[in-house]
């Protein structure tokens, strides 16, 4: 029964990933990951391997089968206990050495998705700024605005523009309301609480506490409560 | 309600087909830069929304919405892709572009051994199916009435 509740419960969950502001040339200025939502899959295997593993971008990822959890993309990031860093394990060992070596198994695996760097970060906010503008460019109707609304099988994304060209954007579930309340709050909390910094130089990253607090503070709320409450 | 245009592309991103029925501006490129220009934004879309979505996405992208169009995306497991644009109050479109393809495409692409699969679609069977699938749909809806 309460198991039923609780898969009930998380199909109608609330959530807000993070939060992206990016300024006027496109660069990412503030980001805030609210929930970080955790897939980490450890598991047993016999010889041989029944998953297809490739070393790409300093990372070890499964290129082909899926099992318990492990999807393609996933990254390998321990092998039994230790840490996996580019192939090579904490004791030196190749990665790829220890999966072919036989007498080695069975090994414990743990794969996750990956997490975002700080330096992917910036170069999917400023990715994001041509598609805005071609998606205006492309559209079939005149005076079009730029992308308000994506949505993925995952996740929803808004996109707030400022009239000053920052965008504010939402990343959050689909079933979340009054995101676009919240980005408009946000930028009332920016005008507050950054641009009134005196110690804040515009186009550069946000480093102001009394943002990130009040952020947080909002974020929480319209997750409990809705955007009314505010 | 109105259906602006729509764009097939082939796994390559080679426009297969494309026609418009309530479409008002122009981008004042030719069809293929124009073509182009569409199929290198949504490869972008698709692997922005791969690297921003916080768990494994099954779908991927889906649609996006401006103030004034709403542009639907149809990606099919063999990599064909469908791009329907609408106003912003169509309803279920997604389904929409489903029957295009099973309906239309299937039957009088696939199911006709004198089209090859890599050209864009010269027949004109197609060509009216699709018309008569898409002004038939209650999505479908004249601005001039």
């Amino acid at each position: 029964m309460i198991v039923v509740l609780n898969k009930i419960l998380n199909s109608y969950k609330m959530v807000i990933y993070s939060i992206y502001v990016v300024s006027k040339s496109g660069g990412l200025i503030f980001n805030h990951d609210h929930t970080v939502s955790k897939t980490e899959n450890e598991k047993s295997f016999s010889y041989p391997l029944d998953l297809k593993l490739k070393y790409e971008n300093k990372r070890i990822i499964v290129e082909f089968g899926q099992r318990d959890g492990i999807r393609p993309g996933h990254v390998l990031y321990e092998v039994n206990g230790k840490e996996v860093t580019n192939r090579q394990l904490d004791d030196g060992q190749d990665v790829f050495e220890v999966l072919e070596n036989r007498e080695l198994y069975p090994l414990t695996l743990k794969f996750r998705r990956p997490k975002m760097t700080t330096n992917e970060k910036i170069f999917l906010a400023s990715m994001f700024y041509p598609l805005f503008a071609i998606a205006s460019q492309l559209s079939p109707e005149p005076k079009c605005s730029g992308i308000e609304i994506l949505e993925a099988d995952t996740f929803k994304l808004y996109c707030f523009q400022t009239l000053t060209g920052v965008k504010m954007m939402a990343v959050a579930d689909k079933n979340q309301s009054g995101v676009e309340l919240l980005l408009k709050k946000i930028y009332e909390l920016y005008a507050d609480f950054a641009l009134k910094n005196p110690f804040y130089s515009l186009e550069m990253p946000i480093r102001c506490e009394l943002f990130e607090t009040n952020l947080k503070s909002v974020l929480d709320v319209v997750e409990k409560s809705g955007i009314t409450n505010i | 309600m109105t259906i602006h245009n729509i764009y097939i592309f082939n796994k390559n991103g080679n426009l297969l087909y494309y026609n418009e029925w309530n479409r008002i501006k122009q981008t004042g490129m030719t069809r293929d830069e124009e073509a182009k220009l569409m199929y290198g934004m949504l490869f972008s879309i698709k692997s922005f929304v791969n690297k921003i979505s916080p768990t494994d996405p099954k779908d991927g992208f889906l649609y996006y919405k401006t103030s004034k169009y709403t542009l639907h995306y149809f990606e099919t497991l063999t990599g064909l892709k469908f791009v329907l644009n609408t106003d912003n109050h169509a309803q279920s479109v997604r389904e929409l572009l489903q029957q295009i393809y099973n309906q239309v495409y299937v039957e009088y692409v696939v199911k006709n051994p004198l089209i090859d699969l890599a050209q864009p679609i010269e027949s004109e069977i197609f060509k009216e199916k699709l018309d008569t699938l898409i002004k038939l749909s209650p999505i479908y809806f004249s601005k001039s009435i």
